[in-house]
């Protein structure tokens, strides 16, 4: 139950720059890392984050094992229309998440 | 009680020794792993800017001097520019010097970003030079580096 | 009489040195929060509920509150109603006396027993997440209130127990809890400052286990960092221990879902 949690300014007027905040739980297991036996930990990373506004992509992210547990991102888009905020994440073993956010642009 | 002997010395030189959520019989010990050279992140910077020069200049790389724990260090990149359609950032590259791979992370950006700016936590396994690359739009490539110093817990975490 | 000033000297020097009572401690006035320890930019992450990780936890207990469970198909709400209103203040008075059991109980332990008792379903195993996500849940609805452990006679034993395992040296490194933590707060320890050990932000997300982690997590850790052996999830020593911690940070806020290094 990998749990999102999303900070978009629910309202925004036209022309503003808004910031946007996001934080997705993913151990982000480097692949770098052995168990006690020697064997190597298996890398298994969120490796693709995008937002996407009312549909066009705004931002986007790779992502590599360098990227902390529980990855957050805080990067910022011009408020156009009102609508929606998409994000997805994507990753190792076919790792794949949604959430989305409304806006009211005035 | 009796005392339990210690596999690992206190001051064995760790990297990510942290626990697996969940996996409360794995333990984790940090092994020597092959070190990012600095041929890998030149390879690395080379795959983002070609045969390109890089220029100093433009880029702000806001990162602790010195960083408590090493899993998770809070790092800013800003690039001064318009981000209008004539001139803005294209993307932004961080990499680092020190981990078992070059790259941290790619950033792309546009004229929809408003600004250039973006802020993410990274992994750092050793005191580090940290470089950030931006691509604008004109094709050009400015960079900035800064010195990460990376202490050590008191007492290392193995699963127990 | 040279030899008898120089044993009296000896003598009051280990009287210096040995753990004082728990009543001399840290004086209340110079009290301090793990959290002013630690640099600007890791307290930022605690500050921001959309950038501190132990908030994904309590979103998740959130979905665990709200879920039925076990034989009975009850879940967390059908007794307590709305977790912020029900569980306001809970968490600032644990561990607590539990009757049925004739010992103090913590938190977790505490919704284990609920879910035996009242929806008959299996307890959530330590340091699992739908633990955690429920303490951490339960934890929040005391954030920014005074820790109050309660009054309770029957408590009185166990805290006496608590604060005796807090000054025992123990251990190859012959440590006490009390010698850090009481003594030697705000001096380093390889590259780090000593904290007073106030657990006043659990379960809480430790940048050192990438995870949110349970406070009888960091005391098995702690006590296996001074070479001594770790009490099993669930002993009584940790939860006299846990009570003890308490009483020593009565009065200091709740920070769960805390952040530290």
């Amino acid at each position: 139950m990998p749990s999102a949690l999303i900070n978009v300014p629910p309202k925004a007027r036209r022309g503003d720059i808004i910031e946007i905040k996001t934080l997705m739980s993913h151990i982000m297991e480097t692949g770098y890392r052995h168990t006690e036996g020697g064997d190597r930990v298996p890398r298994d990373i969120i490796t693709a984050f995008s937002c996407l506004y009312n549909g066009v992509e705004v931002f986007r992210a790779d992502l590599f094992p360098a990227i902390s547990a529980n990855p957050f991102f805080t990067f910022t888009t011009i408020a156009m229309d009102s609508g929606s905020f998409e994000f997805h994440w994507t990753g190792d073993n076919g790792f794949s998440e949604t959430a989305s956010a409304p806006i009211t642009v005035e | 009680m009796t005392d339990r002997t210690m596999t690992e010395p206190l001051t064995t030189r760790r990297r990510f020794l942290t626990a697996t959520a969940g996996a409360a019989l794995v333990t984790v010990l940090p092994v020597a792993d092959a070190q990012a050279t600095p041929e890998m992140l030149a390879s690395a910077i080379r795959e983002v800017v070609g045969g390109n020069v890089v220029r100093t200049g433009k880029v702000r790389l806001e990162i602790p001097p010195l960083v408590e724990n090493g899993n998770t260090v809070p790092l800013t990149v800003n690039v001064a520019s318009p981000m209008s359609e004539a001139d803005h950032v294209r993307s932004i590259h961080v990499f680092n010097e020190k981990n078992p791979q070059p790259n941290v992370g790619n950033f792309f950006l546009g004229v929809r970003s408003g600004r250039a700016q973006v802020s993410t936590r990274i992994r750092l396994a050793d005191s580090q030079r940290i470089t950030a690359i931006a691509k604008m739009s004109d094709g050009s490539f400015w960079s900035a580096t800064a010195d990460v110093v990376v202490t050590l817990a008191a007492c290392t975490e193995d699963v127990i | 009489m040279r030899l008898f000033r120089a044993i009296a000297a000896v003598l009051l020097a280990m009287a210096v040195m040995a753990p004082r009572s728990w009543a001399a401690g840290i004086p209340t006035a110079d009290r301090r929060s793990g959290f002013s320890f630690m640099g600007p930019d890791t307290q930022a992450i605690q500050n921001d509920d959309t950038s501190n990780p132990g908030m994904l936890w309590v979103k998740d207990g959130e979905a665990l509150w709200n879920a039925r469970a076990g034989a009975a198909g009850k879940s967390c709400a059908d007794c307590h109603q709305d977790v912020r209103a029900g569980m306001r203040g809970v968490a600032a008075h644990y561990p607590d006396f539990d009757a049925a059991e004739g010992r103090p109980v913590d938190l977790e332990q505490r919704i284990n027993l609920c879910r035996a008792r009242h929806q008959q379903a299996t307890p959530f195993a330590w340091e699992s997440r739908e633990l955690l996500a429920l303490t951490a849940l339960v934890g929040a609805q005391s954030r920014g209130l005074p820790i109050a452990p309660k009054a309770d006679g029957r408590l009185a034993s166990f805290i006496a127990t608590g604060r005796d395992l807090f000054m025992q040296r123990q251990g190859q490194l012959n440590l006490a809890c009390a010698n850090c933590h009481d003594d030697n707060w705000d001096k380093r320890l390889a590259g780090a400052p000593i904290t007073q050990g106030h657990a006043s932000g659990y379960p809480e997300y430790r940048l050192e286990w990438q995870t949110l982690g349970s406070l009888q997590r960091r005391l098995r850790s702690c006590i296996a960092g001074i070479r001594a052996q770790p009490y099993p999830y669930g002993a009584p020593e940790l939860v006299a221990l846990e009570l003890y911690l308490m009483q020593r940070a009565a009065g200091m806020p709740v920070e769960t879902p805390a952040v530290r290094p």
